[in-house]
């Protein structure tokens, strides 16, 4: 059997595999929190509540309306999308003339009330949702084995994340967008309604943020604090690819993503705490990220 | 932090300005009748309920002395906070050191892990600060899950009180909230001092404008980086004393949840104010009593705070009960 520095090379491509998930995970949440960033200047510590949220929609959806993986995959992001967007008119928007920091505490207290709440309801013990009957099973590559639903994975997220930075870069509302980033009230002054860009630009990134959690609802079980654990990660995700770009944002989910299984194969207990260490590194070497611009 | 924004502001200073102009022996006759207060607490209210206020109002003091006179948010105190537990009851436990080594162990070791989060952390300004310090704090966590001295889930427990100084015995509840009550007053007048010191002024004018207090040839990162160490060293001396009146050091401690408490805490008693993190302190910690037994409803009621406090009263309680008395004797001239 072909090795790779004494581990077997299926074994290790299946972490790698394994890895490219989290890590396109890290990448649409942290793509997500770009985006919102850059409009709003806020940082989105609900981003994790948000995504726990989108797997609980789809969870509900099939217990109680009988609504499956596919329609889910669309109408879970739409309502939590919905959600974010009346949270962000009724009460965030009252804060954009504060420190950039309430915006912060504000959205660490929303995510604590969502946790808490699901927590309440429904404990702490997951709730398992199958993986669509299309995507089960796998197919044998010959030098691994590859499961569907985890290739489907991968490729989505990797569409909707090329989507994404198309809708920026090459359409109007996206010159919009990035217009009223550079400088929101010379947009203002050209008759373009900045506040509905806002509140659109909050829907999306969290909507992005609910998908990500349907797609993660068959890996993992749906759980009340499956986003708390994962935003801190993609906190320091963000910090390391510095939020100037969006393909930074992406390309940095990814690798680290990956920089994380590969620890996972060589030294298992350090893997948890890889991506602060590389964190940490970047601030000491490039402090203001890999991908960033020196604000 | 500024609560009033940034057009805001005269309020703010004309509560300054009243504060100052109070005459010093009125503080001073507070402050006594205070300490008696305290004195003869135990008497009505159970030790290890009051101890565990006293640990937390100084942890939440020194998270003021950062976010409060610095104005830097960190999202990770909790590391110092607990792994200072953990050290000092490795050092009581294992090494049967007496409990005022396993305090100083404790604080030492949060004071080294903060030069080093600071430097770090330094380097990133605002919301990112915030995510950095978060983030290493989710670092130790996890060294806390699976270091072999910190028994993971079960945690360090059966921590002896021990003897103080190796002939006081500190093992009853009285006795340990005394010990409290003396660390709380020591680390509470560290704070004060360091806030009322020219040291407090400088840092309380790169808070308002770096820019120009780097012009006036402050080393704004150096005085940025000794607030941090200065905060987390007592943030340490916090969680070490709580390790010793709970007798445990767990990994609750340690965890995210923890970090947000003590910014709640501050934010809810008024940051930047003096009194503020005590009454915040006690105000959580007294709520978290009651409803412990319900479930996750302290995490909702936690975040309703948060979100109330943030859109509605962004001074606090105190800060906006001397914004009250301020306003009060402008109408009364």
């Amino acid at each position: 059997m072909v090795e790779v520095l004494g581990v077997p090379l299926p074994a290790l491509l299946g972490q790698l595999l394994l890895a490219l998930i989290n890590g396109s995970f890290y990448a649409v949440l942290s793509l997500g929190l770009a985006l919102i960033f850059g409009l709003l200047n806020i940082i989105n510590f609900a981003h994790g509540a948000f995504y726990m949220l989108g797997a609980f929609v789809a969870w509900l959806l099939l217990q109680h309306v009988g609504i499956g993986y596919w329609p889910s995959l669309v109408l879970a992001p739409l309502v939590v999308g919905a959600f974010g967007m009346v949270v962000e008119r009724l009460l965030l928007r009252r804060l954009y003339d504060l420190d950039h920091l309430y915006g912060l505490l504000f959205t660490f207290g929303l995510a604590l009330i969502l946790e808490g709440t699901f927590r309440q309801i429904y404990g702490i013990s997951g709730q398992p949702y199958s993986i669509p009957p299309a995507l089960s099973g796998g197919t044998n590559l010959g030098f691994m084995f590859l499961p569907y639903y985890r290739g489907w994975v991968i490729l989505v997220s990797v569409v909707m994340c090329l989507a994404t930075w198309l809708i920026i870069e090459r359409t109007k509302l996206g010159a919009l967008m990035r217009a009223a980033t550079e400088n929101p009230d010379l947009v203002r002054a050209f008759g373009v309604n900045v506040g509905l860009l806002v509140t659109l630009t909050y829907g999306f990134g969290v909507a992005l943020a609910a998908f990500a959690g349907v797609l993660a609802a068959p890996i993992y079980s749906v759980n009340p604090i499956m986003g708390s654990h994962l935003i801190i990660i993609v906190f320091a995700v963000v910090v390391i690819g510095g939020m100037g770009s969006i393909l930074g944002a992406v390309v940095s989910g990814f690798l680290l993503g990956l920089c994380e299984g590969i620890t996972r194969v060589y030294w298992p207990e350090a893997s948890s705490v890889v991506i602060f260490v590389i964190m940490a590194i970047v601030l000491v070497l490039r402090p203001a990220g890999l991908f960033g611009r020196r604000a | 932090m500024r609560p009033e924004g940034s057009t805001g502001g005269p309020a703010a200073a004309t509560a300054a300005v009243v504060a100052k102009d109070r005459a010093p022996g009125r503080t001073g006759l507070w402050a006594l009748a205070a300490l008696v207060a305290l004195l003869v607490a135990p008497l009505f209210v159970y030790p290890v309920f009051l101890a565990k206020v006293l640990c937390f109002a100084l942890f939440a003091t020194a998270f003021n002395l950062l976010l409060g006179y610095a104005g830097l948010l960190s999202f990770g105190h909790a590391a110092f906070f607990g792994f200072a537990a953990y050290v000092s009851a490795h050092a009581t436990k294992v090494w049967g050191l007496t409990p005022e080594l396993g305090i100083l162990a404790g604080t030492a070791t949060a004071a080294v892990m903060g030069l080093v989060f600071g430097v770090i952390a330094i380097r990133r300004q605002g919301i990112y600060f915030a995510m950095v310090t978060l983030a290493l704090a989710q670092m130790v966590y996890f060294v806390s899950l699976q270091a072999p001295f910190t028994h993971g889930e079960d945690g360090i427990q059966g921590v002896p009180r021990g003897h103080l100084f190796g002939v006081i015995d500190i093992s009853s509840n009285t006795a340990t909230y005394y010990l409290a009550l003396g660390v709380f007053v020591l680390g509470f007048l560290v704070v004060y001092r360091a806030i009322h010191s020219p040291f407090g002024q400088v840092l309380k004018a790169i808070r308002e404008n770096e820019a120009r207090a780097v012009s006036l040839g402050y080393d704004a990162d150096k005085y940025k980086l000794l607030a941090f160490v200065l905060s987390a060293t007592l943030a340490g001396t916090a969680g070490a004393t709580k390790a010793l009146v709970f007798q445990l050091a767990s990994l609750t401690d340690v965890q995210w949840q923890m970090s947000g408490e003590v910014v709640l805490m501050t934010l809810l008693g008024g940051v930047g104010t003096v009194l503020g993190p005590m009454v915040g302190a006690t105000i959580i910690v007294t709520m978290q009593n009651y409803l412990a037994h319900v479930g996750s409803i302290t995490t909702i009621v936690q975040g309703v705070i948060f979100v109330v406090c943030v859109l509605l009263f962004r001074r606090g309680i105190v800060g906006e009960v001397q914004a009250y008395l301020a306003r009060r004797r402008q109408g009364g001239r």
